[in-house]
């Protein structure tokens, strides 16, 4: 029983990993999806819309599915046509982090969009009007202002995306759902409870990551808070 | 007498409506000029035509004896044909807002070291003991740590002015500095003006408070559906307008 337990803790880093690793691409997705979505340019309005409507309309699985396995062909018929004959398999973590984080970067352009447009306009303008750059601008004001307004729509996207991570399982990586779905066949014939014990077991993982996000994020909130006046009732 | 701001023949329209049709100023060393005009009028974008918040379809700009670069971009309006360049002279043209517009994040200190730490690259420390001084002049004690939110808008807009004048400009920009201010804390912020319209710092003020314009500013222009009607000493033109529209607009103002 322990051993199995401890496999399970250990496809817990791993969803961990995933986690973040896809948090930090779409993060970065985001910024770029709520400026693109937010700029003077059309053609970059049209890319951006139909990311994160296309995205956000399609379920996880089988995005995750076909950029998978359709992309691992397309790659492959992409480097057959330039002469590379040997067939190249993509990295199930990096496809993994790399499609989670491309779902949820369009949420996260959706949360930034929404929080940049909340800032007033006197903000960024007092700062051009002091001779910044647009980029120090973006930096300097629209970001840090922007994160309180976004955090709850953030921390939303977050928490989903943890639990999204189990999905890499049928990319067959070892997360910890599939280490507890394997634990619970495998040991259903000491105890017949092993499937209820061990997706408790796991479940209860999953909470402990969602409730520490919880609290971390709130100190951030916090942070980003300072200079706020809220409404009191 | 040196010239530190010009602005010639400065056209802009929305559309197809036209708010300037060709307006210019010239402020001296020292000149305290007041813009006024019912709303409407263009006074406001007027002056955000000067450092290109707006941006205008026509005209020329210079700051302390250097021409912006402008050119025309494919929506018939100016843009900077220099980015480095537009910086450099919004930094020598400090703006204060009618909004304020501190940075809500930033405590007042903050506010008023950033721009010139990061864009003037003055050492920090030299910063502070500047902000100090400003903040000192704009008579307010004890407030370095404080957020905006936290404070009255008369401290507010004080801050704001410490602020312009902490990246030592040219020439300050006032957009109606006490519109958005409740009546009683107009004072304080008029008198931080007065103050430095006496120690001869350039200012272009976009005002509505006539009391100031007659007192404070030696050149006055009231302008009326995007064209200067008329302009010259305050004392002579707001006791003695001469067009019939400026008679009419005092006369509503009761000031």
């Amino acid at each position: 029983m322990e051993e199995y337990v401890l496999n399970i803790l250990k496809g817990s880093v791993l969803t961990l990993e995933v986690a973040l690793g896809s948090l930090l691409v779409a993060v970065v997705l985001g910024l770029l999806g709520a400026t693109a979505k937010l700029s003077q340019n059309k053609l970059l309005n049209w890319l951006a819309g139909i990311y994160s409507t296309v995205i956000r309309g399609i379920p996880d699985l089988v995005l995750m599915l076909l950029i998978f396995y359709g992309g691992q062909i397309l790659l492959n018929l992409l480097l057959e046509s330039v002469g590379y004959t040997e067939y190249v398999e993509i990295n199930p973590f990096v496809a993994g982090v790399l499609t989670i984080g491309f779902i949820y970067g369009a949420y996260m352009t959706e949360t930034f969009r929404g929080a940049i447009m909340a800032i007033p306009k006197g903000q960024m303008e007092a700062g051009l009007a002091f001779g910044m750059s647009n980029t120090r601008v973006f930096f300097r004001i629209t970001v840090p202002q922007m994160i309180r307004l976004a955090l709850p729509s953030f921390t939303n996207n977050w928490l989903v995306l943890i639990k999204a991570t189990a999905l890499v399982s049928i990319l067959g990586l070892p997360d910890m759902t599939m280490l507890a779905k394997q634990a619970a066949s495998a040991a259903r014939g000491i105890t017949p409870m092993a499937p209820m014990l061990f997706f408790l077991f796991t479940g209860a993982i999953y909470l402990a990551f969602t409730t520490i996000s919880l609290v971390v994020l709130k100190q951030l909130d916090k942070k980003y808070s300072m200079g706020v006046r809220r409404g009191e009732f | 007498m040196s010239i530190k701001l010009s602005v010639d023949n400065l056209h802009k329209r929305y559309g197809s409506h036209e708010v300037l049709k060709g307006v210019s100023l010239t402020a001296n060393a020292g000149d305290v000029i007041s813009i006024i005009g019912s709303s409407g009028s263009g006074k406001s974008t007027f002056l955000r035509c000067i450092n290109m918040l707006e941006r205008p379809h026509m005209g020329r700009i210079t700051v302390a004896g250097e021409e912006m670069k402008l050119v025309t971009a494919k929506d018939g309006m100016f843009k900077a044909a220099d980015d480095k360049q537009l910086q450099m002279m919004r930094a020598k043209l400090a703006m204060v807002f009618q909004h304020f517009n501190l940075w809500a994040h930033m405590t007042v200190l903050e506010n008023i070291i950033e721009a010139p730490v990061n864009v003037l690259k003055v050492p920090k420390d030299e910063a502070i003991a500047r902000a100090r001084k400003y903040l000192d002049k704009v008579g307010l004690k004890d407030v370095e740590d404080k957020y905006p939110a936290h404070m009255s808008g008369g401290q507010q807009q004080r801050v704001a002015i410490a602020r312009a004048l902490a990246v030592e400009p040219e020439v300050m920009l006032f957009d109606e500095p006490t519109s958005a201010l409740d009546p009683e804390l107009v004072g304080e912020v008029l008198r931080v003006m007065k103050a430095l319209a006496e120690e001869g710092r350039t200012m272009v003020v976009v005002t509505h408070e006539m009391a100031f314009a007659r007192e404070v500013s030696n050149h006055v222009i009231f302008l009326h559906k995007g064209l200067i009607e008329e302009q010259g000493d305050p004392k002579a033109v707001l006791v003695n307008p001469k067009s019939e529209r400026l008679q009419q607009f005092l006369k509503g103002s009761l000031k």
